[in-house]
């Protein structure tokens, strides 16, 4: 309760915040709007007014104050501008038009679900492999742990034109980059997860005269699963992100990228703004969803805390 | 086809060779830790060039090593540019104005309970979002120029700074506090003494999250508009022209550049948290 009422605070003080920071930088495009319409507005001249700050108009024009929030191309819309818009292009437009955000957000989506199940796979696999063989442990994990150092995300570009090159396009690329973005955390993460027994544990499975493959599938897999959960969150994230990045050097005509993308070409701050509103909601239900399942899945094993 | 088959021996020998150094008893020594892995590299770098000539790839899709190399030598001065300008004027200042913002912000939201209660879920949300989608908003706001790089980077590390930055300085325990207080420590003193080295490790947690967030942050921001020098600007119109052994130079630049930058934040990890567990050997 008291925590609801602290998260709450902070949200309005950010709020506020936004609507304040609305007023300045709005102002000048607002005024130049007014005396379109024939409001008095102090100073008249527009030379004049260019070399003047956003607060200094703002308070010689204390009656535009309101019209700052209603601007169609703000150079920073109002939260309410923002939420209109998500609104009606969510629930008031049909969900295949090209207008709907829904439309949009399910091309990046599906990028991202097809990049996130590969990488994760592929990830999976290879931690295996580290943990069962010692050159492989010797000769990939360094460079897996090198690979999070350095922005891949720089590949994104390329993978998009060579790809498109070769014949292969739509889904593919955005889902490669997003593999790849996901893979090497779950590596890292699902090594240190497949050697978290310790040897009191091993020892054990010994005495049992488990196998290999028994000791995996009983101590080393579900040992592993708190550490793989962590890395799957970054994982989704970072697929998102991929799948966004990789919207962008092709111009694509679809996707939450190619509004960002389109928004930022036509002066559309609204347009861009939803877009980025749409994909922190898409980011945080992903991390959410993977949050519940592993909340669920560690309470069953009863490893939860 | 006789590069193919070459490709193919050149990895049986280097994993032969990988196989006798993982051996027990060489495979704890230092060195053999640090040849095997460059063994690997190495012998990656030799298939991909081998293989690519064997089955004469068109260097529009994948260019041999050697052409990246020879690309990487010719147009030092244009790397150095972009370097300059993405790394040193749009990620590094980003990276010191956020890290510092969030850093302090991270210590006046410890001080209140109610502060961190509410910041800790909204920081934790916000570092999980795509905020490389800030980059077209602030393109826009901050000309085409290193400046609005440097603020998508701001933008960037600050909330994973402030995260750690108040877990770090929620770590001392009680016991630990009540001792300053038995010493009659002032508010400050005990901030300087004790919570801010506690914090130490979790900060540095932080700034070497931030530090690859920063690189891609200064990239990806010139997608969306920048002067004509840069990385991504260079990434970007390299693949237009189809030059993609200059994407390539550009990917191993910003690749020497993430890692250093990596290692120098690791290293002064080392130095001022060298008293924690995770950094004896």
């Amino acid at each position: 309760m008291k925590t609801l009422l602290a998260i709450l605070t902070v949200v309005g003080a950010i709020m506020v915040i936004w609507y304040a920071a609305a007023v300045p930088m709005n102002m000048g495009t607002a005024i130049s709007e007014a005396q379109r319409a024939g409001v008095e507005v102090t100073p008249p001249e527009a030379q004049v007014r260019r070399d003047m700050s956003g607060t200094s108009l703002t308070l010689k024009n204390l009656g535009l104050i309101s019209a700052t929030w209603e601007l169609k191309r703000p150079r920073l819309p109002a939260p309410h501008q923002v939420a209109i818009e998500l609104w009606d292009t969510t629930a008031m437009k049909k969900v295949n038009s090209k207008r709907s955000l829904i439309y949009h957000g399910w091309v990046t989506l599906s990028a991202t679900l097809l990049g996130f199940a590969f990488g994760t796979g592929l990830g999976i696999l290879l931690a295996v492999g580290i943990v069962h063989s010692k050159v492989m442990d010797m000769s990939v994990m360094p460079w897996a742990i090198v690979s999070q150092t350095i922005p891949i995300i720089a590949l994104a570009p390329m993978i998009i034109v060579v790809l498109y090159s070769i014949g292969i396009q739509g889904i593919i690329p955005k889902a490669i980059i997003s593999a790849y973005l996901s893979f090497f955390p779950v590596v890292v993460g699902m090594v240190k997860g497949l050697r978290s027994p310790d040897a009191m544990q091993t020892d054990l499975m010994h005495t049992y005269s488990a196998s290999q493959a028994e000791t995996f599938w009983k101590l080393r897999l579900p040992s592993s699963l708190p550490y793989l959960f962590a890395s799957l969150k970054v994982g989704i994230a970072a697929s998102l992100v991929g799948a966004i990045v990789g919207e962008l050097p092709t111009g694509a005509v679809s996707g939450l990228g190619a509004r960002l993308l389109a928004g930022s070409y036509y002066g559309q701050t609204v347009q861009i703004w939803s877009a980025l509103f749409a994909a922190a909601i898409l980011a945080s239900v992903l991390v959410g969803i993977v949050g519940l399942l592993e909340r669920g899945l560690l309470r069953r094993m009863g490893l939860s805390r | 086809m006789i590069l193919v088959v070459c490709a193919f021996l050149a990895w049986a020998v280097g994993w032969t060779l990988n196989l006798t150094l993982a051996r027990d008893g060489v495979a704890e020594t230092r060195a053999a830790q640090i040849t095997v892995p460059v063994i690997f590299g190495v012998t990656v770098l030799i298939m991909w060039e081998l293989i690519v000539r064997g089955l004469q790839v068109p260097g529009v899709i994948l260019p041999p090593p050697s052409a990246v190399a020879r690309a990487f030598v010719q147009n030092g001065n244009v790397l150095w540019v972009d370097f300059v300008q993405t790394i040193l004027k749009g990620a590094l200042s980003g990276y010191l104005i956020g890290c510092g913002a969030g850093f302090i912000a991270g210590i006046f939201a410890a001080k209140s309970d109610f502060l961190r209660r509410g910041l800790l879920p909204v920081g934790n949300f916000a570092a999980a979002l795509p905020i490389v989608g800030t980059a077209p908003i602030l393109v826009m706001w901050f000309g085409f120029d290193w400046q609005s790089k440097a603020a998508v980077v701001t933008v960037m590390v600050f909330f994973p700074m402030l995260v750690n930055t108040v877990a770090g300085l929620a770590e001392p325990t009680a016991m630990q506090r009540d001792l300053m207080h038995t010493y009659a420590a002032s508010p400050r003193q005990s901030l300087e003494k004790l919570d801010l080295p506690a914090a130490m490790p979790f900060v540095f947690n932080g700034l070497k999250i931030s530090t690859t967030l920063a690189l891609i942050g200064a990239i990806v921001a010139e997608f969306f508009g920048s002067p004509t020098v840069g990385m991504g600007f260079r990434i970007s119109t390299s693949v237009g022209q189809l030059a993609l052994d200059m994407v390539w130079a550009e990917i191993v630049v910003a690749a020497l550049a993430g890692t250093a930058f990596f290692g120098l934040v690791s290293l002064a990890e080392r130095i001022v948290t060298f008293w924690h567990p995770s950094q004896r050997s």
